[in-house]
């Protein structure tokens, strides 16, 4: 591959999101919109570190709740039994499916809490303008952004379980308020994911137009 | 060769003229730029249309069954939505609905439109604006997440009662292989190369369909 050593900002150009076309904006600092797709033009999302923050503090905080509360209420007989996510991960071990158990434990416990550990590190790491390790930063936000779905697994779980169970009086499960904040911790943390710009990781490179003044 | 900016990195490369079935990677970051596919509509024309029909099966036939002590219950994928919505659990409902149904849905129906009216050149301009929704559906779009979180709901409801899988798993089944098909097969600059600029222009007139062949 040919490659000139030269970002798209650095040479006054700027990359539609949509149709990826290249165009040189007449006013640098009102792109304009895109001449084939007619796109809103931005050098970078705006407002993307703040908005990324807003969202991984708000799931941070929805995260306690989802995993402190139960997803699930099994009424059988008579008698009721409430399970959070980690239950739900105890049940299926000690009922001998350690394979889904530890499924379910990476989806539902591990890759939340990575994915905000992960995004908090790149959001700190670009405001300190860092340009070490740029290119293993970048694959560590396309993991995020690649492995963030898997996390509604749970949802689904709670979901067709619920909607299954329903033999009243004998048995039936009903949903906890845990279902809501793990799966607001999901959708948060995925919107979180899109409006980080990874292009800022690169823009701390000496040179670079729109590098940040490091706080 | 098209000159292009990394949508991650922001280095400007030129992509070469790829052989069928290459891929171009970022020189500087590892993302993955373009492919060159074999048959570059026909093939995601095909799979897409498949896809809608496993689609219809998904969500109109049941997807499990449950039976237990001489009583039997089964559901489909908008019955647990209903279910979750009817428990009072309104907004984790929407959720799984988009997740699980409109999503892909409108995945699936608006890749069909610009795939039909991209096979003649010049393709409208519109199909551009229907590219645009149909992409930025496909995170949300999580058939294959639902289908795991059936089989762990199955395995942990099969403690309580005898469960089966129904019609409605197969059609899951086929559409989560069709969707990442779709995916491997298509490149979305082959559908930008021949869309209509917002001045009426198009960019570059594709060689090789066999409407051009055909002349």
């Amino acid at each position: 591959m040919t490659t000139i050593p030269l970002s798209a900002a650095r040479a006054g150009l700027v990359s539609c999101e949509t149709c990826e076309l290249l165009s040189r904006p007449a006013d640098a600092a009102e792109p304009g919109y895109c001449p084939r797709c007619g796109a809103g033009l931005e050098w970078r999302h705006p407002g993307s570190l703040q908005y990324t923050w807003a969202l991984v503090i708000a799931a941070a905080i929805c995260y306690i709740p989802a995993n402190v509360l139960p997803v699930l209420t099994t009424t059988a007989l008579g008698s009721s039994d409430s399970d959070t996510i980690m239950g739900g991960v105890v049940l299926l071990y000690t009922t001998g499916s350690w394979p889904l158990a530890l499924v379910v434990l990476v989806a539902s416990v591990m890759v939340p809490l990575g994915k905000l550990i992960a995004l908090t590190y790149l959001l700190v790491s670009v405001q300190r303008g860092s340009i070490r390790d740029s290119r293993d930063r970048t694959r560590l936000y396309r993991m995020v952004d690649f492995i963030g779905r898997w996390s509604m697994l749970d949802v689904f779980v709670d979901t067709f379980t619920v909607a299954l169970v329903q033999l009243q009086p004998l048995m039936s499960v009903e949903p906890g308020p845990g279902v809501l904040f793990f799966a607001a911790v999901v959708v948060l943390t995925m919107i979180a994911a899109e409006s980080f710009d990874p292009r800022l990781i690169w823009d701390s490179a000496p040179g670079e137009p729109l590098r940040r003044h490091a706080t | 060769m098209e000159t292009v900016a990394c949508p991650d990195c922001d280095l400007l490369q030129r992509i070469p003229e790829l052989p069928p079935g290459a891929k171009a990677r970022c020189a500087r970051c590892g993302n993955a730029l373009a492919s060159q596919p074999v048959s570059p509509l026909e093939r995601p024309l095909a799979l897409t249309l498949a896809a809608a029909i496993a689609f219809i099966v998904a969500n109109a036939a049941p997807l499990m069954g449950l039976s237990a002590v001489g009583r039997r219950a089964s559901t489909t994928i908008g019955g647990g939505v209903i279910e979750m919505w009817q428990q009072g659990e309104t907004i984790t409902a929407m959720i799984v609905a988009f997740c699980a149904v409109i999503a892909p849905g409108t995945y699936i129906a608006f890749m069909l439109v610009v795939l039909i009216a991209a096979s003649r050149p010049p393709a409208p301009h519109w199909i551009g604006e229907l590219l645009r929704w149909a992409d930025s559906m496909l995170p949300w779009s999580m058939s294959e997440v639902m289908v795991l979180g059936i089989l762990v709901a199955l395995i942990k409801i099969a403690q309580l009662a005898s469960v089966d899988a129904g019609v409605g798993m197969y059609g899951v089944g086929a559409l989560v292989v069709l969707l990442a098909m779709i995916g491997i097969t298509f490149d979305q600059r082959e559908i930008w190369h021949r869309v209509e600029w917002t001045d009426g222009r198009v960019s570059r007139v594709p060689q090789t369909t066999p409407a051009q062949e055909r002349k």
